[in-house]
């Protein structure tokens, strides 16, 4: 009897700790930030000259971004998996202190927006990488229509994904990310970028 | 047979004993002025629908039927919530610029459109929860005429 009393109370003193633990982890999750408040940006303008003294952390973004692209290019979930992860670093790291006041409110927008999206793709299957990356490219767009961009680039734009898709590339010839190997020649230069 | 026994009893008092750990319930007074309902002119069949099936892991407040407050549902449940209302939290919608409002919108028509959202998890308990196809159909049409008025 006295080891049956024991036995029940070492595997009370077990369930208590094992889920002591399990709510420590959660905690850890706290910090998964909610939503920051930014301004409405909608009478901005996006008609600043490009800006050939190029932005080194941006260049940054923009790598991890095509390192992306080419990812989904070739239907490689799980280095895409990885670009987002660095390009979610990188986003984080921008300096937005150079840029004017109201530039600098855009670009905290147009980052907290693109982290959201490399993130999920950092932790999602190619389907979801690809709606999560149409989004991002526009984003990315938008943040070089402020910072403007080292080499040339080319928006490029595949009418038959989800209404219509866009991204940028480095390389005037199309390499569809949203359809890989499927379609991999679809769409068409839309705008010279530089 | 006395091992059954003793591993039953065991079983018994743990289920007992966690019922006296502290949970954080996901429930606040009164509706924030940023709440999606309250800065947007939604129909009240889209409201409701939206209150019954996303408001309880995606916004503050939660309406906890008697078996999520049992252990270990509860754990279960407050790890989805947290999860949730990182994501998107209904409440706090008017704080989100334009573009983000956008990204969100965008979220949503896709999760509901392919069925992801809501879980099975969720609606296996929640019958009501569950979008029919043609509920499927008036929250997205509502969410994109949103989206492009933004």
């Amino acid at each position: 009897m006295k080891n049956l009393k024991k036995n029940i109370a070492l595997m009370l003193l077990l369930a208590v700790s094992f889920t002591n633990a399990q709510h420590g982890h959660n905690h850890d999750h706290d910090h998964d930030k909610m939503e920051k408040k930014s301004m409405n940006n909608d009478g901005m303008e996006h008609s600043k000259m490009m800006n050939k003294n190029s932005d080194a952390k941006a260049e940054a973004i923009l790598l991890d971004y095509f390192n992306l692209k080419e990812a989904l290019v070739s239907d490689d979930s799980k280095t895409a998996a990885e670009a987002g992860t660095k390009m979610a670093t990188s986003l984080k790291a921008f300096d937005k202190s150079k840029y004017k006041v109201e530039e600098q409110k855009e670009l905290a927008d147009i980052i907290e927006d693109a982290t959201e999206h490399a993130e999920h793709i950092a932790k999602s299957d190619i389907g979801h990488q690809r709606e999560h990356f149409k989004t991002l490219s526009k984003d990315i767009s938008d943040m070089v229509a402020i910072t403007g961009a080292k080499s040339t680039l080319y928006e490029q734009f595949c009418p038959m994904y989800d209404g219509g898709g866009s991204w940028l590339s480095t390389n005037k010839e199309v390499k569809n990310p949203y359809y890989g190997n499927k379609m991999l020649t679809c769409g068409k230069v839309k705008r010279t970028i530089n | 047979m006395k091992a059954v026994k003793i591993i039953a009893i065991v079983l018994l008092v743990a289920f007992v004993g966690i019922q006296f750990m502290p949970v954080e319930r996901n429930q606040s007074d009164g509706v924030p002025k940023t709440d999606f309902m309250l800065v947007n002119d939604v129909p009240s069949d889209i409201k409701n629908k939206l209150q019954v099936s996303c408001y309880d892991c995606h916004s503050n407040n939660t309406q906890y039927p008697w078996y999520n407050k049992v252990q270990p549902v509860a754990w279960f449940l407050e790890g989805h919530i947290k999860e949730g209302k990182a994501e998107l939290n209904f409440n706090e919608w008017d704080s989100l610029s334009s573009r983000r409002k956008a990204s969100k919108l965008r979220s949503i028509i896709k999760q509901i459109e392919s069925g992801e959202m809501p879980m099975d998890s969720y609606t296996l308990i929640h019958k009501e929860a569950a979008f029919s196809e043609e509920e499927i159909q008036q929250v997205i049409k509502y969410m994109e005429n949103l989206k492009d008025s933004l």
